[in-house]
């Protein structure tokens, strides 16, 4: 084969390999974009500021999804006061406190584990433990706690990666001043670090707003157009209520733009969450110099 | 009163250098044999010599001759490094630093560190300086400002800074840092200033306010200064320790170790025939 | 008179010399507050070991009942599972099948697509389309499966059914394509930051013998990102084996064995409706009697589960440690 035909077969070859990466990326970009056409123009039929403020009637054929909205809200916000706290210690732990060693390494081997458990298996664990030995039943509390533990390993990730932001010379700066160790973290670690675990906190907020299947077994309840005044109450949440209104109803055909109305509602609400999260982010990086 | 109004004291310059290195001079640190490693690498080998009280002591060497390592041994922020063994002693006031019953707190605030590269913390100038006092106990609003004011004054800082005293400190240029830096560490009153290459990151104008103002500061203050600037060294210190692969070649009066040198290696250093 | 002294002038110190006796004496208060802090944030810091091993020891407490009463083997091999019974059955090979061969048909979709698309977006696009191209794959990453699910339900089952003439468009290979979006962002971003590991020195080298783009993609990248890739696909076995709301809306959950007799061969029948592992927990264990066998017999499926995505995630990690360890000796 003489040299330039060589060259024309290389260059044949790379322009074929190089159309099937575009080919598949153009696949990933459209199939997104056919996800949100096709939940937007479903929902946006239904959807008004009466459907999302009303309780559901006539067994969910008509009216609103308010009880499910709230029941999200308060689950999600419940799930994050319980693990943001414990998230950010343990962060704290493993980048203020810990020395690298055979500890470090089997709760790093932990986390990960973790967050490769699949969501039902919380739910199960969530159903036996908090439901059922704890005795609080299925309720919101029970919820809030199973998928608190969920979420744990992504808001430790999370804000352990806000405190790696902050830079080595202000700890140095502050032991060198003789503060104690504590003094150094509350006073010069944290108030650099909250931006970036607020980010995170909110990221984790997102994930337990979508997530159906561990509150399927702890608490999510089927039909309960009462708005939840109990931590040991059920609740009504919007990840629940599309599966229902999509398989489990009764009527599925005629509940079917309310169940886009709720898909719609819920993917606007994780993607709010997601942007203030970003916001964030951006906001910070851009005031801060050091970052 | 300010530091600009000062005049200089005319005393007899020879004669208060004698006084002042001569060996009458109380001992401020005591270096002992002292070895240090990182895991297996050892960074200082039987390192023994005393830093004396109220003078300029530099430290010089090539880069990795482990010079800003024995820096931060003196107030043990060495220890921030993983895997870190020492062997030896450093005499602080009677005590080994290493000694376990040492409350780090007590030597760090006794001892303060000037860094190479300025690291004001993302403060207000103020919050900076009253940072220490703060977390050792001083919540006196009034007392606060007064130290404030002191040691920003003290670094000469003070005038330009003391409208704007509620901006962050990342808004001042690198040299303005340096000297906030310098008077955060004077805010705990320590005994000793340690500084590893307190002017390498700065401009030619901003480092010379920094050599002038060590050169105040030994009037109250025993320091040690790391350099690679070796001028600065004889500009600066009254006493120079040269370091190599970490050894202590050489340890003398400045004037000796720059004029006549006893070792070899210390005569090719400082004229610059390597590192 | 020359510089004014501090010491003189602030009176909170008493003492100008640093004593002995101070330095080595600790402060009760200060050291018992930040000893305590040490200790509350070490508690912390365990908190996933104990996590861990509450989940794992939990699965084996309340899955035990079953385990003696009706044996690990009938769990495994068993084909029926009638938990109503009046002879209850406990045989979970069905979910198991079904789980594997959803996720492997997932996966037959995901990993070209995948692996293709961070190609693309690591070693091909220029800058500005890499940085519209990122948030694309986060956004797939946060979309709430059950949305997934429910687009499988309305969009994706009537065109099987129709392909393939099916009475019923629930079924594995319903479930395949709409995992397949589930586990393509874990895919893409694992593969991603594997590619971008490789050091550019290897590539430069390359060029600088006259390799095309293509050829460097080849002959360096993939090579040296290959551990970091298997592992992406690992994972994202683990995330689609784990999956539950796309499966249990997609797959129509039948529990019968998914399996047709073909040439006297017996393989298994993707275009029959299927229940999962993950599907069947969710589906009886929202209703299940606390205590009851049934209960434990869904912990053992839940441990199961557990055991496979352990050994899954296991395998990615360590070739993710594999492939950091070759590049940083080189």
């Amino acid at each position: 084969m003489t040299n330039a035909a060589l060259t024309k077969k290389k260059r044949y070859t790379q322009s074929l390999w190089v159309t099937v990466c575009s080919l598949f990326t153009a696949i990933t970009v459209g199939t997104l974009l056919f996800l949100f056409y096709w939940i937007v123009v479903g929902g946006a039929e239904v959807i008004s500021w009466s459907f999302i403020t009303q309780m559901p009637e006539q067994n969910m054929t008509a009216g609103g999804i308010w009880p499910a909205l709230v029941g999200t809200v308060y689950v999600s916000l419940l799930t994050i006061a319980i693990s943001v706290p414990l998230g950010i210690g343990a962060a704290i732990y493993l980048n203020e406190y810990a020395k690298q060693g055979r500890l470090v390494r089997l709760i790093r081997l932990s986390i990960r584990n973790l967050s490769g458990v699949p969501s039902i298996v919380y739910g199960l664990f969530g159903l036996g433990l908090f439901a059922a030995t704890f005795g609080f039943g299925r309720s919101l509390i029970a919820a809030a706690l199973t998928l608190a533990i969920m979420v744990l390993p992504w808001v430790i990730t999370g804000a352990e990666e806000a405190l790696k932001a902050v830079p080595r010379s202000f700890r140095e700066g502050g032991l060198a001043l003789g503060a104690t160790r504590w003094q150094m973290i509350r006073q010069l670690v944290l108030p650099s670090a909250i931006p970036g675990m607020a980010t995170g906190s909110i990221l984790g907020l997102a994930r337990a707003a979508g997530e159906t299947a561990p509150i399927i077994l702890t608490g999510a309840a089927y039909y309960l157009p009462i708005i939840p005044h109990d931590i040991k109450e059920q609740f009504m949440a919007l990840p629940y209520h599309l599966y229902i209104l999509a398989t489990q109803h009764s009527e599925t055909a005629t509940v079917r733009p309310i169940a886009y109305g709720t898909a719609l509602v819920l993917i606007l609400l994780v993607i709010l969450l997601n942007s203030v999260a970003i916001f964030i982010r951006n906001y910070y990086r851009r005031k801060n110099e050091w970052l | 009163m300010g530091i600009k109004e000062v005049e200089p004291v005319q005393i007899n310059v020879k004669e208060q250098f004698e006084a002042r290195v001569s060996e009458s001079v109380r001992d401020v640190f005591q270096v002992e044999e002292l070895s240090l490693w990182y895991g297996t690498n050892q960074a200082l080998n039987s390192i023994s010599f005393s830093v004396k009280e109220k003078q300029v002591t530099a430290i010089i060497g090539p880069s990795g001759c482990g010079k800003s390592t024995f820096l931060k041994t003196l107030n043990r922020m060495v220890e921030l490094n993983t895997n870190v063994q020492t062997r030896g002693s450093i005499i602080y006031q009677d005590v080994d630093v290493f000694d376990p019953k040492v409350n780090l707190v007590e030597l760090r605030s006794a001892i303060g560190m000037v860094f190479q590269k300025p690291n004001p913390f993302a403060k207000s100038i103020f919050d900076n300086v009253a940072f220490g006092p703060k977390i050792h106990g001083v919540r006196n609003k009034k007392k606060l400002k007064e130290v404030v004011e002191l040691c920003l004054k003290r670094v000469g800082l003070w005038d330009e800074v003391k409208d704007r005293l509620n901006d962050s400190a990342l808004s001042l240029s690198g040299g303005q840092q340096q000297r906030l830096c310098i008077a955060r560490c004077l805010a705990v009153e320590p005994e000793v200033i340690l500084m590893d290459e307190p002017t390498s990151a700065l401009d030619p104008i901003s480092s010379a306010k920094v050599e002038n103002l060590i050169e105040e500061l030994k009037e109250l203050y025993s320091i040690v200064v790391v350099t690679h600037n070796m001028q600065q060294a004889a500009r600066i210190s009254d006493h120079t320790a040269f370091f190599l692969h970490g050894e202590l070649v050489e340890y003398d009066r400045t004037d000796r170790i720059f004029s006549n040198p006893q070792d070899q290696r210390t005569k090719d250093y400082v004229t610059g025939r390597f590192g | 008179m020359r510089l004014p002294s501090l010491k003189t002038n602030v009176e909170s110190t008493q003492s100008v010399v640093v004593t002995k006796q101070k330095l080595t004496q600790k402060s009760f208060v200060t050291n018992l507050g930040d000893y305590l802090m040490e200790k509350l944030f070490l508690l912390l810091g365990t908190l996933a070991i104990f996590i861990l091993l509450l989940i794992v020891g939990f699965l084996i407490r309340e899955g035990s009942d079953a385990l003696r009463e009706v044996g690990i083997s009938e769990f495994i091999f068993g084909q029926s599972w009638y938990p109503s019974s009046s002879e209850p059955r406990y045989g979970a090979l069905p979910f198991i099948i079904s789980s594997v061969m959803v996720t492997v048909g997932a996966l037959l979709l995901a990993v070209p697509w995948g692996i293709f698309t961070a190609i693309f977006i690591s070693e091909i696009a220029p800058k500005r389309l890499k940085e519209m191209l990122k948030p694309v794959v986060e956004i797939f990453a946060i979309f709430p499966s059950v949305v997934l699910g429910f687009i499988a339900l309305i969009v994706i089952s009537p065109i099987v059914a129709n392909v393939f003439g099916l009475s019923n468009g629930l079924t594995a290979v319903t479930a395949a394509v709409i995992l397949s979006v589930m586990a393509l962002p874990t895919i893409i971003s694992i593969a991603e930051d594997s590619l971008n590991s490789v050091p550019s020195d290897f590539k430069e080298g390359a060029y600088a013998l006259g390799a095309t783009k293509w050829e460097v993609i080849k002959n360096i990248s993939l090579p040296a990102a290959k551990s970091g890739i298997i592992a992406a696909v690992m994972l994202g076995f683990g995330r689609a084996v784990g999956e539950t709301m796309t499966v249990l809306m997609a797959a129509g959950n039948a529990i019968d064995m998914p399996i047709q007799h073909f040439l006297g061969l017996t393989v298994p029948d993707f275009l029959t409706s299927v229940r999962t592992l993950t599907a069947n927990i969710a589906i009886e264990g929202s209703d299940v009697a606390w205590g009851s066998l049934h209960y434990s017999a869904l912990f053992v499926v839940g441990m199961i589960l557990f055991v496979i995505t352990f050994i899954v995630n296991l395998i990615a990690d360590l070739l993710i440690n594999r492939q950091r360890g070759a590049l940083r000796n080189d």
